[in-house]
């Protein structure tokens, strides 16, 4: 089992014409996802890798029967009326490796989503990937790097860096273990999925018995994992990291969701948040696939 | 996220049917001069500054006369308050307050939420999430459903569950209205007026006024005039500005920086020029070198798989740091953006300016995609430099702190040759 994706998602890439498009549908072919459509309106009747592409999402789960799972590689302030359409065409899952997305189509995004009972990953996420059944979006970067970092087993991957989404599934394997499904939540400063919605997935999922979970700075995306733990709503062992802790105030590092505003969001009262519930909050990124290792073997 | 000037952020408030006391924006003391005698009483001369805490800073002052305010003015223009370098004031009448509230619109990220809150105190100048917590009385919060907006006698009909006087319940619901019309018109992540207050003609008026635009909608708004659409809560420096500009045209990857200590100081030395490759990654690498006594002289980062060209634009700004004792390029993530067209970038950069730095310690540390091939071509065209460069890859992705301590001695190292030059 995995969660969200596995090898038998029917998946649709929007915008499979462009460069990244092109590039990344490419990978997610290779590494074995079930991709049966693309859309780039104008460009119906093409193919992409032997990919049929349609005008409209609406011709593409025509032709092709139901889709499970949309990847869009749109620009951001273009991305709305490609989610709303897939929403629309009774898609139920969406990865949005989008950056820049304005603020309120993200939350007018998100909001129509919940009406339609969908889930969103991202926007500004890498993607996600169910280790030798299916990737969606760009984590792994190519087949030959993601079949050596990625390996299938029990432990959970989340994380608000993508960067580090995928070294920490490197550590793992270099321990000798696997990973039931690892998702970069997104770098933006609201997405759909986070790490509170994460979490009770990964407790529903039989193959995964350990879940890590890497934070950062800024907003309350731990405290709020620390809320549902203590709802008794995920109740696996979990491992933490929090990166950031030399960050001073206010001041951005990188991407717009690491900034401690008004002394909110440091460091510290994540990782008093996370320890109070008994998560293993490590110190160091370095400890986290020991640490993981620990765990599985008791 | 843009902040928005006082005075800015009051001009839209106006716009938008909130009202804000009579003044004006001035940059010379005679402008203030004129305008406190237009306006005819007591003014109030506030710096137009990005920061809070102006008034205890000594940042606003209050004029009886047109001729006291001109000569306040010429106090604060070009003065220097929390940093930032005094260019405009805004002259406004005095209001004799009554009573102040607090009101905002702010989006909340938080899962129970991830919408834009419409937020209000019976009482100004608080710090909001205090007082809801021990008089949740006294506070209204109200998520909006952005798909269905906010009709005023929903907010009516909340105010009138708090501990309000009852004949300011019409006005200010349609104050709130209007406050939320504002945020999503200007795609604000924050709106605030802090206070607004009633004065003792009975009149409401917004006195104060913090504006911030999202990032990604900047482009949305180019009646706004602000200098870089990003955050700014430390003034500009030179660098960033010209930085900005390698950013500004080139939307393949992303190419961030920010100058985080002054040139003077950099010149005092201990000070490492920092570029990371990938946001988290980063940011472990930035703690490492401040953990070793190391201090960061600008943070960089080059994410999202961007050309060569756009890196070593990026690298030739931070080694235009004048007196930075080492370049540390750091990415401890394997990395799904290709590292050798980072290497491309920092080779150029490097053979041109770092070719006559002996003994300059350079230390790499990247992973990922085609890491192999990026190391391989760095060592091959940087052979001929006088410089001291170190090139690590993932299996020193955890050990930060020995990369940390080998850029500490090639600092001193460097010194030594320095001085014995």
């Amino acid at each position: 089992m995995a969660i969200i994706l596995d090898e038998n998602t029917r998946v649709l890439i929007q915008g499979i014409t462009g460069r990244e498009g092109q590039a990344r549908s490419r990978f997610m072919l290779e590494y074995g996802t079930k991709v049966v459509a693309g859309v780039t309106p104008g460009r119906g009747g093409t193919e992409v890798w032997h990919i049929p592409v349609y005008n409209t999402v609406k011709e593409a789960v025509k032709e092709r029967g139901p889709i499970d799972l949309t990847v869009t590689f749109v620009p951001g302030p273009l991305v709305k009326d490609a989610v709303l359409e897939a929403l629309n065409a009774g898609i139920k899952k969406v990865v949005m490796p989008v950056e820049r997305v304005p603020l309120y189509d993200a939350l007018e995004i998100i909001a129509y989503a919940k009406r339609k009972g969908a889930t969103i990953i991202g926007p500004g996420s890498l993607g996600l990937i169910s280790p030798g059944k299916a990737v969606a979006g760009w984590i792994g970067g190519t087949e030959e790097l993601a079949k050596d970092v990625f390996k299938s087993g029990p432990v959970g991957v989340v994380s608000r860096s993508g960067g580090q989404t995928t070294t920490v599934c490197w550590a793992i394997t270099r321990e000798g273990l696997g990973v039931s499904t690892a998702i970069h939540i997104g770098s933006e400063p609201v997405v759909g999925t986070t790490f509170a919605e994460a979490l009770p997935l990964f407790e529903k999922d039989n193959e995964t018995q350990v879940v890590v979970l890497f934070g950062e700075i800024g907003g309350t995306a731990e405290e709020d994992s620390a809320e549902i733990i203590k709802m008794g709503k995920f109740t696996k062992p979990l491992v933490a990291y929090i990166a950031g802790t030399s960050a001073q105030a206010g001041i951005r590092y990188s991407h717009a969701s690491a900034i401690i505003e008004g002394g909110k969001g440091d460091a510290q009262s994540k990782i008093k948040a996370l320890s109070e519930i008994g998560a293993q909050v490590v110190s160091s990124p370095k400890n986290i696939a020991p640490t993981v290792k620990r765990i599985l073997k008791r | 996220m843009v902040r928005l000037y006082e005075y800015q952020g009051k001009e839209i408030l106006k716009k938008e049917g909130i009202p804000v006391p009579s003044g004006s924006v001035a940059s010379t003391p005679e402008e203030v001069k004129i305008f406190a005698e237009k306006l005819g009483k007591a003014v109030i001369i506030k710096s137009q500054i990005l920061a809070t805490g102006r008034f205890k800073a000594g940042g606003i002052k209050f004029a009886s006369n047109p001729q006291e305010a001109r000569s306040l003015a010429d106090e604060l223009l070009g003065s220097e308050i929390k940093g930032f370098k005094v260019e405009k004031v805004r002259v406004e009448e005095k209001i004799d307050i009554l009573k102040e509230f607090y009101c905002s619109v702010i989006v909340v990220s938080s899962y129970k939420i991830k919408a834009p809150v419409l937020m209000f105190c019976t009482e100004g100048g608080v710090n909001i999430e205090e007082v809801a917590a021990s008089h949740p009385e006294k506070v209204l919060s109200m998520p909006v459903d952005v798909l269905e907006g906010i009709r005023k006698e929903e907010i009516q009909t909340a105010l009138s569950k708090i501990d309000l006087d009852s004949q300011l319940i019409e006005t200010i619901s349609d104050i709130l209205f209007r406050l939320y019309n504002v945020a999503r018109k200007y795609d604000a992540l924050i709106v605030e007026i802090n206070p607004l207050v009633l004065s003792r003609n009975g009149k409401i008026y917004a006195v104060d006024c913090r504006l911030m635009i999202d990032d990604s909608s900047a482009a949305r708004h180019p009646e706004l005039d602000f200098e870089i659409p990003r955050d700014t809560s430390k003034p500009l420096t030179e660098l960033d500005k010209i930085a900005w500009k390698i950013e500004e045209n080139d939307y393949r990857g992303v190419a961030y920086f920010m100058q985080l200590a002054s040139i003077d100081d950099i010149k005092k030395g201990g000070y490492v020029g920092f570029h990371g490759m990938g946001g988290g990654g980063a940011m472990l690498g930035a703690d490492a070198l401040t953990r070793h006594g190391m201090k960061l002289a600008n943070y960089a980062d080059s994410s999202g798989n961007p050309p060569a060209s756009k890196v070593y634009r990026l690298a030739k700004v931070i080694l235009s740091l004048p007196g930075i004792e080492a370049y540390v390029a750091c990415s401890p993530n394997i990395a799904s953006q290709e590292m050798w067209h980072t290497a491309r970038g920092l080779i150029k950069a490097f053979r041109e300016d770092l070719k006559d730095k002996i003994g300059f310690p350079v230390v790499v540390l990247w992973a990922g995609n085609k890491e192999h091939e990026a190391t391989e071509i760095l060592m091959k065209w940087c052979k001929d430099l006088p410089i001291k460069l170190e090139v690590y890859g993932r299996d020193y992705i955890y050990e930060l702190d020995f990369i940390a301590k080998r850029v500490r001695s090639l600092i001193e190292e460097y010194r030594k040759i320095k001085s014995e030059r």
